[in-house]
């Protein structure tokens, strides 16, 4: 570069400073300090990227100009789940995790960042109380993670490599977990019996060489699993661990897996006072008793309390830090790396914010809603509930009797701002309403999606694909 | 007293909030509110009925979670007393937490990725009403191709070390894909690169191989040459290294890898150094990864969300993980992973807060700042070298009378073997006067270590304020060493004993593990 190039970002861009700097040091140009990079590896050109918006307002003109083609879930009405939930988000919640101490500190020590390492703690603790458990991690990258670790952590503890996949589980979550653990496990599937786990199926393959029976609940279809006690009981006599991967938002009014026997209880915080970001915004967590062999196995940082010199004041600090790949770069657990952690601030705030009294209250409300969803669109001719669980959050619809296919429901619906749903497959629509979804909302969907049922007016006997077909 | 008012010392009188503020669940006053929640319709009731009460006995909660009940103003002022207990970039001479690139994260991009056009998206709604954010991921990930020399980009992991993985994963696709998974079981990796390259290898099912360097500080081709073998599945390597060296015969080590059909697999979590400088895919590089938390501007949030970019050869570009996002024609589109991919490494589309900030970032810097930020961070390294270099008891071992890139791994052995000091309570005593600094990745191949990297972020004066504060807790590790050995003495807590937290009978990880084991589950 010939000109000056002085940016708002790089205060020792200023000519003067850089002249002074290079002095100091005593040399000619920064090409010095490349000494090592040799020739034949050098850039001899400029990068070949657009004109730099040095102006902020520049900056901000483009980039706010290009998100503004985005049309959002406020624009339109969602019934979307499927891993990513629309959940509010209390003001607080972000004030604090936008707060430039919390934003932008990463690694201090204990002292530095005692506030880090308490909210850390907290969120951890508040966890536990939600999930009866007493050790919760500061937050993995997502819930996808968090299950792959803890059905590792199974293995690795049993030295067994079999893991009973024990109830539907979304298909990107299987890919993750799959292509994590296939070197030191073997995913076995035992079907599901209407939406939940075949107990009895579940029993006559278990044995001593399986690690763990993984259930979720609730599953990829929004069911319960309402037996978790007897799998347990099932899973404890063959020597194997029940891990449950779930998502905490129910737990106001739903019974927590630790009380059913589980080992491990693991899964993603987004519901918990994160945006949806286009899926951009989860954390992990992972649940064990404060027991040593589980604990020890455990990848992720654990937060500790800790005394000072002071009587009464609180310190903090890294639990059994030997066992992280900080400590022991390949002997560590897995590893241990920058993941989510003001995720898991963020989650905190949002349960101290609800408490005992929301949680429940949120979990009713999302119990009932759901109910209300499944009545009003099961009393639409031709659409059937896809199972019988009891469901939270999100359910299955059937829509083989209304001779659509879920791919046309979501294109009809989608033109008029609606988006109804995540086609599990040709005929099932995966629907899923939150406290964000009002009886309202629900009683519009129910409305639009019967009048395209009546429109269609060729109820079973004349599929839209196949008469398609037949036009073709 | 009157004015004028004396000229401030050399040395900044700091002291750091200290609101001994209780535990969140101290706080809690019976029948308090954080927030409400809408009611159940009337006519939702009337149809579903007591939707709790029908819960089978096995899914019906017995008791309430034992969280802890809130007014609003009490939990935001919690929390915001926290926060101010944490020394953030934003606050500090970030220059402390080497290999980590402590820059500043603008604030304008805060405000651009909080818009509802950004935070109230699905991932699964229609790619039409989806094309701004679409677009920014694939421009991205055109960008970061340029500035790698790679074919190819995925935004998907969520951070370095989930890069790292997706490295790994990807290589050990490929070898299987040619056949040859069952014979490649070894990665070979260097003592000075992250810990995550070893530590994801031995996930992937790898054995690791660790290779120290030569006498010099730099890495040794003829030891690699050694362990080189037809099991060789990667070399997995940062460059530079976590002692800022560069290594001259890098290109000589990827050919080595190369001919025995290995990959090579580049660690680029922190570029900030060599950006637009050198690029991995014209080493020779098969598969790299960048980091958008270190070197493309985005905040660390207390250890996350971070964001990973891994960048591959044509070669290599089957394996990636899916989605992709696809410009077709003047539209964006989602194309789900291909046969051959890895799969799916993280929900959707990787932590698109953090994609759309790193964008920001490039749009604001171009070529042009992007070759001042590389230029800048190293002439900031080699000027803060030259400033701590002249503390007594201070070194740089290795490489000596060198220049080196972004950073330097520094040794107080000499002010050690002098005081009984060590760099930990250096670095403790440090952080009473508003600064944070970091020792070093384990195991400590550099005695007493500690790892400056200022990045390009960092004013003149800024980088003369952090080396003063060194060399005065040198001077006080000389002719004071209590004050060194009992610090800190100006910060939010006072020194802290961490025997409880490795062992399994007193550790309290949480408030409830806490209250069973020292107060027989009751409140304490």
């Amino acid at each position: 570069m010939t000109d000056p190039f002085v940016h708002p970002y790089i205060p020792n861009t200023a000519p003067e400073t850089r002249a002074a700097m290079l002095a100091a040091v005593g040399a000619a140009s920064v090409d010095e300090f490349y000494a090592d990079v040799p020739a034949d590896l050098r850039l001899d050109r400029p990068l070949d990227l657009p004109e730099p918006l040095v102006a902020e307002q520049d900056l901000a003109r483009h980039v706010e100009d290009l998100l503004a083609k985005n049309i959002s879930t406020r624009q339109r009405l969602s019934f979307l789940g499927a891993g990513t939930y629309h959940h509010y988000v209390p003001a607080v919640v972000d004030e604090v995790i936008g707060r430039s101490e919390f934003l932008t500190a990463y690694a201090g020590e204990p002292y530095e960042d005692h506030g880090r390492f308490q909210a850390l703690f907290q969120y951890q603790s508040l966890m536990a109380e939600l999930l009866e458990m007493d050790v919760v991690n500061v937050p993995t990258y997502d819930g996808y993670q968090a299950t792959a670790t803890a059905l590792s952590m199974a293995g690795r503890m049993s030295g067994r490599r079999r893991i009973l996949v024990a109830s539907d589980v979304l298909p990107a979550k299987l890919s993750k977990v799959h292509d994590f653990v296939r070197v030191h496990l073997d995913l076995e599937f035992v079907p599901t019996i209407d939406g939940v786990a075949d107990v009895a199926g579940l029993a006559s393959r278990l044995g001593d060489d399986v690690a763990a029976v993984w259930v979720e609940t609730p599953s990829c279809t929004g069911a319960l699993e309402a037996r978790l006690g007897e799998i347990a009981v099932a899973a404890h006599a063959a020597g194997a661990l029940l891990v449950v991967g779930t998502d905490p938002i129910g737990y106001g009014v739903l019974t927590p897996p630790a009380v059913h026997g589980a080992d491990i209880v693991c899964g993603d915080i987004q519901s918990l006072g994160l945006h949806q970001w286009y899926g951009g915004a989860h954390g992990g967590f992972i649940a064990v008793h404060d027991d040593p062999r589980f604990i020890m196995e455990m990848p992720s940082r654990l937060f500790g309390l800790a005394a000072t010199d002071v009587p009464g004041e609180y310190g903090f600090g890294d639990v059994a830090y030997d066992r992280t790949s900080f400590a022991l770069r390949e002997e560590g657990k897995e590893w241990v790396g920058t993941a989510a952690a003001l995720w898991g601030i963020a989650a905190g705030v949002y349960l101290a914010l609800m408490g005992p009294q929301g949680m429940r209250e949120l979990g009713e409300l999302l119990l009932a809603r759901t109910r209300y969803a499944q009545q009003r669109l099961a009393a639409i001719p031709g659409v059937e509930l896809g199972d019988g669980a009891t469901h939270l959050r999100e359910f299955t619809v059937d829509l083989t009797g209304t001779g659509l296919g879920s791919a046309d429901v979501v294109e009809a619906l989608r033109a008029h701002g609606i988006e109804p749903g995540v086609p599990v497959d040709e005929h099932r629509l995966l629907v899923c309403v939150t406290e964000m979804t009002n009886q309202a909302d629900i009683d519009r969907l129910a409305a639009e999606l019967d009048a395209l049922v009546q429109a269609q007016g060729h109820p079973a006997s004349a599929p839209i694909h196949a008469l398609q077909e037949q036009n073709a | 007293m009157s004015l004028p008012i004396a000229p401030k010392p050399g040395i900044r009188r700091f002291h750091q909030a200290r609101w001994d503020e209780p535990l969140v669940f101290e706080l809690s006053t019976p029948g308090e509110r954080g927030v409400a929640v809408p009611p159940v319709e009337r006519d939702v009731r009337t149809e579903v009925g007591d939707v709790v009460g029908a819960l089978p006995d096995g899914l019906r909660r017995a008791t309430p979670p034992a969280l802890p009940e809130l007014g609003q103003m009490r939990v935001l002022k919690h929390y915001l007393r926290l926060s101010q207990e944490t020394l953030g970039a934003d606050l500090n001479v970030d220059v402390g937490q080497g290999t980590c690139t402590m820059k500043y994260a603008p604030k304008v991009n805060e405000r651009l990725v909080s818009t509802p056009d950004l935070t109230a998206m699905h991932p699964l709604q229609d790619a039409d009403d989806a094309q701004g954010v679409l677009e920014i991921v694939w421009r991205t990930e055109r960008m970061l191709a340029e500035i790698s020399g790679m074919d190819e980009v995925s935004l998907h992991t969520q951070g370095g070390s989930a890069a790292i993985w997706a490295n790994i994963a990807m290589i050990r696709a490929y070898h299987e894909a040619n056949g040859e998974g069952d014979v490649r079981r070894e990665v070979i990796t260097t003592i000075f690169s992250h810990p995550s390259n070893a530590a994801a290898a031995k996930a992937a099912g790898y054995d690791v191989i660790t290779l120290h360097p030569d006498a010099d500080g730099y890495p040794d081709l003829a030891a690699l040459r050694l362990a080189l073998s037809p099991r060789t599945a990667a070399i997995m390597v940062t460059n530079p290294e976590d002692t800022g060296i560069y290594n001259p015969a890098i290109r000589e080590w990827v050919d080595a890898a190369h001919a025995v059909g290995a990959l090579a697999s580049y660690d680029q979590a922190n570029a900030n150094g060599i950006l637009g400088i050198t690029r991995a895919r014209d080493a020779g590089f098969d598969v790299c990864h960048f980091n958008l938390h270190k070197t493309f501007g985005t905040p660390h949030g207390c250890g996350g969300p971070g964001a990973g970019a891994n960048a591959v050869s044509a070669a290599l570009a089957p394996f990636l993980p899916g989605p992709r996002v696809v410009r077709d024609r003047d539209r964006f589109v989602v194309e789900e992973a291909g046969p051959a991919s890895i799969g799916s490494v993280a929900p959707f589309h990787g932590v698109i807060p953090n994609i759309v900030r790193a964008y920001a970032w490039l749009m604001a810097l171009g070529a042009p700042g992007l070759r001042a930020v590389a230029e800048t961070a190293v002439l900031n390294n080699n000027y803060l070298m030259k400033k701590v270099l002249e503390i007594p008891g201070a070194s740089a071992p290795y490489a000596v009378g060198r220049r080196r890139i972004e950073q330097v791994r520094y040794s107080w052995q000499e002010l050690h073997e002098e005081t009984g000091i060590t760099s930990e309570e250096i670095g403790v005593r440090a952080s009473d006067f508003g600064m944070h600094y970091w020792t070093s990745h384990h195991p400590y191949v550099v005695p007493q270590p500690f790892t400056l990297e200022p990045t390009e972020s960092y004013s003149m004066a800024e980088l003369d304020e952090y080396a003063a504060v060194l060399a005065e807790v040198a001077r006080e590790a000389r002719e004071e060493p209590e004050t060194v050995r009992t610090a800190p003495h100006r910060q939010t807590v006072h020194h802290t004993h961490h025997d409880d937290l490795d062992d399994p009978d007193r550790w309290a990880i949480t408030w409830r593990a806490y209250r069973r084991k020292y107060f027989g589950g009751t409140a304490a």
